[in-house]
């Protein structure tokens, strides 16, 4: 057994201002398999900042894989170096580096033998947790993926869904809480609306734990809604872009870019914009369930509002009827099952529009946190406040190097490119 | 547009090769599923069977040697000693065809499975008979001759269900555990061998169930057994002792096969 304290302690991001993940640089990192012509990975030197959530993107064999499986060693560089939060990987024994690196493959890679708590326990056992604390951990992580402890700790894979188990995966990666999240496609295996809830969920997730995560897909769609960066690769793992989603919609580098962008690119676009960071957001009427009718009209006709939100006992938003359908009733009732539409403030812009076009009101309202009642947001009002964002340039801060020569591999390296 | 999200969240086809546990809990008529009702059922059957061969030799109408062997002394000694050389068989033949199958299936070594599978093949496709017989020329007629030339025999149906379960392990699954630094062998322990078990234990019932029908040879070379029986029979051209023989080893097997099933189902993995 190698002793655990052999390695000079763990990689460790934890910084005041609430990023726990930990920076990654590789610098002329290259792969060739024996037997072929080219290298898979040629020469790729890439930046990633702590914190952030960078997607690799790029035609099928172009080497996403293989650079992914380089950073956690499952792959051994040929040449080149590779630091996590300025530790050279190569210098640390490979199974401990990889216990402090999260991993998700597609379809979770759950053992369908464990249980999904032991699944989700495996990296702490092996860091010598104690069981207590390995099953209070286990707890924590699944509410944090959205499932519910007492239900799912005890279930095995093959008696979860495709998107629990997938959720599970995500869980089981951040058991031991890595600084760094290597995922590789992560929901390819899914249909398109559990796709789009896992999304949610991952950037719920990063947006209270800040790790840097390095995700590879297919899908250009997922790299813009998840991405703080997207490196668009070419053929051996060349970087043909490294920018901000807004950056590659709006200047794609070349026409293989360009290509790979598709169509619509300004629709795509929305997808960039959080309903939360529009400050389009209005005040409407609420009602709680018990006042008096007669009160709440008032107070909406004073506003001139036409219809009220109602409210449970959480402030969570039930129903939004106009006033004259509340007028029927003696108090504000909850048993009239209507579906409000509500979507989230961290939902895109994009859900948000859909959601708008098909409400009668030509709006929604928005939740926060635990789905509390924060507002509601009308069409007209999205569409001003997103004509005035798109005028200002966003502040993405400097854009790190990347590259596959010398000048961006001695940048890199430190030594200061000429 | 308003399809309900939660119906959405199917299974993933295709996600993974080991199967769900679909057949749990469909109970047939006795609240059994087929394969469990077998379970209960076999050894019934087989103890229906001995009782009647019971009553049948204590109607006393059978004579001579025949009746001076089959008392239940003797049936039973015999059934031991046939026991005793079927499972020291057997506990060698796990301890090769195991760890053999398991260096077979290893990334460096993988390329050796097929040859060597093919000389296991040989020895099983060598009439048993003739290798034992040969074994005896060789290492002289006794327990422990019998014991090698059953192992020669019992090896590949091991070795062919430790290598077949450990490449049904789906390769995502060994990376996956890699990924989260389990080291070789750990992955091997937690990973690839639990997920095996079905296969490899369906092998070892297979290679048991050989090794009780092939230990009637071990009679030819004073390896004792059941086989005493039948080659006493042939000796004194008595078809009923003969006869008798062949069926306690024909039970045997089938309890043995039953013992297996009931190991099988056990040692299953919650959650395949
Ligand atoms: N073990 C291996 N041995 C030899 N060549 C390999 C090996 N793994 C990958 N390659 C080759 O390296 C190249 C890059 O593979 P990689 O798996 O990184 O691609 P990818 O970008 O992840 O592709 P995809 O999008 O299809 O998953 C491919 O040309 C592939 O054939
Ligand atoms: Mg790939």
């Amino acid at each position: 057994m190698p002793d655990s304290t052999a390695s000079a302690g763990p990689l460790d991001g934890h910084r005041p201002d609430g990023v726990s993940g930990a920076a990654i640089d590789l610098v002329g990192v290259t792969k060739s398999y024996p037997g072929q012509g080219g290298a898979a990975v040629d020469r790729i030197s890439l930046q990633i900042p702590a914190g952030e959530i960078v997607m690799l993107v790029g035609p099928s064999g172009c080497g996403k894989t293989t650079t992914l499986k380089m950073i956690n060693r499952l792959i051994e560089p040929t040449s080149g170096t590779i630091t996590i939060d300025g530790r050279d990987v190569l210098s640390l024994d490979g199974d401990e580096l990889r216990r402090q690196i999260g991993y998700v493959i597609q379809a979770g890679g759950l053992f369908p033998h464990m249980s999904v708590a032991t699944n989700v326990g495996i990296v702490p056992g092996m860091l010598r947790w104690e069981k207590k604390r390995i099953a209070e951990r286990t707890d924590e992580l699944l509410e944090l993926v959205g499932l519910d402890p007492a239900k799912y700790r005890d279930r095995y894979p093959g008696e979860l869904s495709g998107g629990q188990q997938q959720r599970v995966g995500v869980a089981r990666a951040l058991a031991a809480d890595p600084p760094v999240l290597l995922m590789d496609e992560p929901f390819g295996a899914v249909d398109p609306i559990t796709r789009q809830r896992l999304q949610d969920e991952l950037l719920r997730i990063q947006d209270e734990l800040r790790k840097t995560i390095v995700c590879v897909t297919h899908d250009f769609d997922e790299a813009v809604k998840l991405g703080d960066r997207i490196v668009v690769l070419g053929e051996g793992a060349r970087v043909v872009q490294y920018d901000t989603p807004a950056q590659v919609l709006a200047h794609p580098a070349d026409p293989f870019v360009e290509d790979f962008v598709g169509s619509g690119a300004a629709l795509k676009a929305l997808t960039l914009t959080r309903v939360g960071e529009l400050e389009a957001l209005q005040e409407t009427t609420t009602a709680r369930v018990g006042d008096a009718v007669a009160d709440v009209v008032a107070r909406a006709r004073a506003v001139g509002d036409a219809a009220a939100v109602v409210l449970d006992d959480r402030g969570r938003p039930q129903r939004w009827p106009w006033l004259r359908q509340l007028q029927a009733e003696g108090d504000v009732v909850l048993d009239r099952v209507e579906d409000v539409l509500s979507v989230d403030r961290r939902a895109t812009l994009n859900a948000a529009l859909d959601a708008m076009l098909g409400s009668r009101y030509g709006g929604v309202v928005v939740t926060g946190k635990n789905d509390v009642y924060e507002g509601v947001l009308f069409l007209q009002t999205a569409i001003d406040a997103v004509a005035t964002t798109r005028g200002g340039s966003g502040d993405d801060g400097p854009v790190p190097v990347a590259g596959n020569d010398e000048d961006a591999a001695r940048a890199l390296a430190g030594e200061g490119a000429s | 547009m308003s399809t309900p999200v939660q119906a959405q969240e199917g299974r993933v086809p295709g996600a993974r090769t080991q199967g769900a546990p679909a057949g749990r809990g469909r109970g047939g008529r006795l609240g059994l599923r087929p394969g469990r009702r077998r379970l209960v059922v076999q050894p019934l059957a087989v103890l229906a069977a001995l009782g009647l061969f019971a009553l049948w030799v204590a109607t006393g109408e059978i004579t001579g040697t025949a009746s001076a062997l089959l008392t239940p002394a003797t049936v039973v000694s015999l059934t031991l000693e046939h026991l005793e050389l079927t499972l020291v068989a057997a506990v060698v033949v796990l301890l090769i065809g195991i760890p053999l199958g398991i260096f077979l299936t290893r990334p460096r070594t993988r390329r050796l499975a097929g040859p060597v599978v093919l000389v296991a093949n040989f020895g099983q496709a060598a009439p048993a008979i003739g290798l034992v017989v040969l074994l005896a020329i060789w290492l002289g007629a006794q327990f422990s001759t019998a014991v090698v030339a059953l192992v020669a025999y019992g090896v590949l149906p091991v070795l062919a269900g430790t290598i077949t379960g450990l490449q049904g392990v789906d390769q995502r699954l060994v990376e996956a555990g890699r990924g989260m630094g389990m080291t070789t062998g750990a992955v091997l322990r937690r990973v690839e061998l639990p997920l095996a078990v079905p296969v490899m234990l369906s092998g070892v019932r297979t290679a048991l169930v050989l090794l009780v029908g092939t230990a009637t040879l071990a009679a030819f070379i004073n390896g004792g057994g059941l086989g005493e029986l039948i080659t006493t029979g042939i000796t004194l051209d008595d078809t009923l002792l003969l006869a008798s023989g062949a069926a306690l080893v024909a039970l045997l097997a089938l309890l043995v096969d039953w013992a297996g099933r009931v190991v099988e189902e056990v040692a299953r993995p919650r959650g395949l």
